[in-house]
């Protein structure tokens, strides 16, 4: 019999008091037994909706069958055919818009937490499984992927598991792009990472760090050095500011530098060389995900903490789990107000924010309320950090060094249905190709560019 | 890993090191830079390129000790390695062959200055070059610059090494006498760079800095480097770290360079104390 509870069976989390101390993960994830009683929610649908609603696909009433019967090997098994780094889209896919969101459960009560169930399944797998995987048949190909995140990574697996000889290079020092350097600990352990990245290196990825292709060497030259065709999954790091006055005073920081110092330096470490203020109050411009982030890691370093957004709690365009983990952990959100001016001492530190007060007008062209200003609602935040969480635009190195890559006029490279640039053999995909999205649309992008990329050199 | 070929210590707090970077060493050109982590724990400081050789893929920097990770740098000694290394960073400095150039170096600014002093002097260029140092133990690679300049000139706070004056008394001497310089590139301490702009902004002499901020990444991904220049923000790691240093706003650039000050006193202190013990 089905669990026709219209709840999920609940996720464990550390209690919001103790966890706004320390950089552990938040949620805890399910036991067996949470798990098979949540699987026995899925009702295993002929027309699975879900499946579509997953950019990679996902085989997912199949792999939930297994759980039930907890075979978890199996469900892994089946999961690993579509995706590449299932323990990290188990924790950060938005699965309300995605597979959740189409779940026949969620027309009453709550879809089935596939997410949830991913996540136990890739995390038992990790604790339990012995059996390494084993290097597919080389089929003589050799393919360059430049960037080692969700995209550049997950091109890379699908082309190795079909036996291409694939080299990713990456221009730090560790593999993983934001999975390393933007999302915090508490909500993706690094270790979790590195055990799927170790596991694409056991089926023959080779990758090379601290690589900058544009820098170290030009696309054109790993052309020339044999390379058949070359997937660009470089990302969207450029961080946007506002061009604020005071935006360059002392304790104005990129959400990237932040969370880079906190994540890739671990500088929230006491022994670690890297330092990072620890503020008293700081104050978070921007309302997406990686906003979420900055403030919550600020706030683990001991910080008052303030998201300033200029639109309302509705439109917040992070993910509504974000918003609920970082009410709770105290996060204090200043909604329809938005900075005018950065304050400074004679130090040159920062000691306050100018803001302006927004009331919602006519809808844009995307469809969202315009914020306009209310004049005179000017007023000051004390503080003496600021995190800009405005977005990032694609690094201009590589188009910069590369003839003949279009691109849009954000800088964007353009690409065909099949992932291919303006240049021939040479496919991009992920934030380079959209600007900043979602970690599974980049592995989407480099799922189809690996397709892509095979039909090209099998032929 | 990046293994230690040589170790030359040029002065008490000065150290050059030969570094086996094969892919660095092939693209690296005069004006950029690396970063490097000694181990896996450490930080990220950036360091420019002294000089390179593609074909034996050997990289040469030099190195001031100031703090916890060049203290831990130069603990290491030939046949150790480096967990990290990455570049060529930055953008390479413009080098014009048919200009009579006036190359400043400040302190350990100099191993900047002498890859551009190079780099001209093989173009073409004809090469002036002031060398400053605080006394005469401090002076490094006097005989790298004499072999590439036309003409060099040593200056020293204290004139226990070459002529007593800044580096600014010398610069400001030539012009009066006549020198016509057709640019000059001014690379050591902020503090100096801006006395060199003000000094060549009264007699209308094209300026170029290479500036030195606070780094982490080094590829333009957080802005932790970003200076104003003409009123713009510009990310030093790839809009520069050469700028036209009339336009720099060198005030700014020395506060947002002291924004850690606290923190790597602190870490310097318990560096040193550990390094005393293990020679205990």
């Amino acid at each position: 019999m089905p669990n026709m509870s219209l709840k999920k069976v609940a996720m464990p989390v550390q209690d919001p008091e103790v966890r706004c101390h320390n950089f552990e993960e938040v949620t805890t994830g399910y036991t067996e037994e949470m798990a098979i009683e949540e699987a026995n929610r899925c009702l295993h649908c002929k027309h699975r909706p879900c499946v579509n609603g997953c950019p990679v696909n996902v085989n997912i009433p199949d792999f939930i069958e297994q759980v039930k019967e907890g075979n978890f090997e199996e469900a892994y098994n089946i999961i690993s055919v579509t995706s590449s780094l299932p323990a990290v889209c188990g924790r950060v896919c938005p699965q309300e818009s995605q597979c959740e969101k189409y779940c026949v459960r969620g027309i009453k009560g709550e879809p089935v937490g596939i997410g949830r169930l991913e996540r136990f399944v890739a995390d038992w797998h990790r604790e339990h499984a012995s059996k390494k995987v084993e290097k597919p048949e080389p089929n003589g190909h050799k393919v360059a992927v430049v960037g080692a995140g969700p995209a550049g990574l997950t091109c890379a697996g699908d082309l190795a598991k079909k036996g291409y000889d694939v080299t990713v290079f990456e221009a730090l020092h560790v593999a993983g792009g934001v999975l390393m350097y933007g999302i915090p600990q508490f909500r993706l352990p690094k270790e979790i990472v590195q055990k799927e990245i170790d596991t694409l290196k056991d089926l023959g990825v080779k990758i090379i760090t601290n690589f900058v292709v544009g820098r170290t060497d030009t696309i054109d030259a790993l052309q020339e050095e044999g390379f058949e065709a070359i997937f660009i999954g470089s990302g969207a790091g450029l961080p946007n500011f506002m061009n604020l006055e005071g935006e360059n005073l002392k304790g104005v920081y990129s959400a990237n530098e932040f969370l880079t110092r906190i994540n890739l330096m671990k500088a929230y470490k006491e022994d670690s060389p890297t330092p990072i203020q620890h503020p008293k109050k700081c104050v978070v411009v921007g309302g997406g995900n990686v906003a979420m982030d900055a403030a919550r890691s600020a706030k683990r370093l001991g910080a008052e903490v303030h998201i300033v957004y200029r639109r309302s709690l509705e439109e917040l365009p992070a993910r509504k789990e974000e918003v609920e983990h970082a009410m709770e952990e105290g996060i204090i959100f200043d909604l329809l107000c938005n900075p005018v001016k950065v304050l400074g001492d004679d130090s040159g530190w920062i000691n306050g924010m100018e803001c302006i007060r927004m009331e919602l007008g006519e809808p844009d062209a995307s469809g969202r309320r315009r914020p306009v200003e209310i004049p005179g609602s000017e007023f000051v935040i004390d503080c003496d950090c600021m995190i800009m969480s405005i977005g990032t635009s694609p690094n201009p190195l590589i188009r910069s060094t590369t003839e003949g890559l279009e691109v849009n006029r954000k800088g964007c490279l353009i690409v065909d249905e099949a992932g291919k640039t303006s240049r021939d053999t040479i496919y991009a995909g992920g934030d380079a190709v959209t600007g900043a999205a979602t970690v599974i649309s980049a592995m989407g992008a480099g799922k189809k560019a690996a397709a892509s990329i095979d039909e090209l050199l099998s032929k | 890993m990046y293994t230690i070929l040589k170790k030359e210590v040029l002065n008490p707090t000065v150290t050059k090191m030969v570094i086996d970077a094969p892919f660095v060493a092939k693209r690296a050109k005069a004006g950029q830079f690396i970063i490097l982590r000694v181990d896996e724990q450490g930080e990220r400081i950036p360091l420019t390129i002294a000089d390179s050789d593609a074909s034996t893929g050997s990289v040469t920097i030099i190195f001031q000790i100031v703090g916890k990770t060049t203290m831990l740098l130069n603990e290491l000694n030939e046949g150790d390695s480096l967990h990290d290394f990455v570049g060529p960073l930055g953008k390479p400095s413009e080098i014009e062959a048919n200009e009579k150039v006036c190359v400043i170096g400040g302190g350990v600014g100099c191993a900047i200055a002498y890859p551009t002093a190079k780099a001209f002097h093989k173009a073409g260029a004809d090469v002036t070059t002031i060398a400053g140092f605080r006394n005469k133990d401090l002076v490094i690679l006097e005989e790298d610059f004499k072999e590439v300049s036309d003409a060099y000139y040593l200056m020293s706070d204290d004139g226990s090494a070459g002529e007593k004056g800044l580096v600014t008394n010398k610069l400001e001497e030539l012009i009066l006498n006549g020198e016509k310089f057709d640019r000059v590139i001014a690379i050591g301490p902020v503090i100096m760079m801006k006395f060199v702009c003000l000094t060549t902004k009264k007699y209308n002499i094209p300026t170029i800095v290479s500036m030195n901020p606070i780094m982490i990444d080094g590829t333009g991904m957080c802005g932790g480097c970003r200076l104003k220049v003409d009123g713009k923000m510009q990310f030093a790691c790839v809009d520069g770290p050469d700028f036209d240093g009339h336009l720099v706003d060198f005030d700014e650039a020395m506060s947002r360079n002291m924004a850690y000050r606290d923190f790597e006193l602190h870490e310097r202190e318990a560096t040193c104390n550990l390094l005393k013990r293990e020679v205990q």
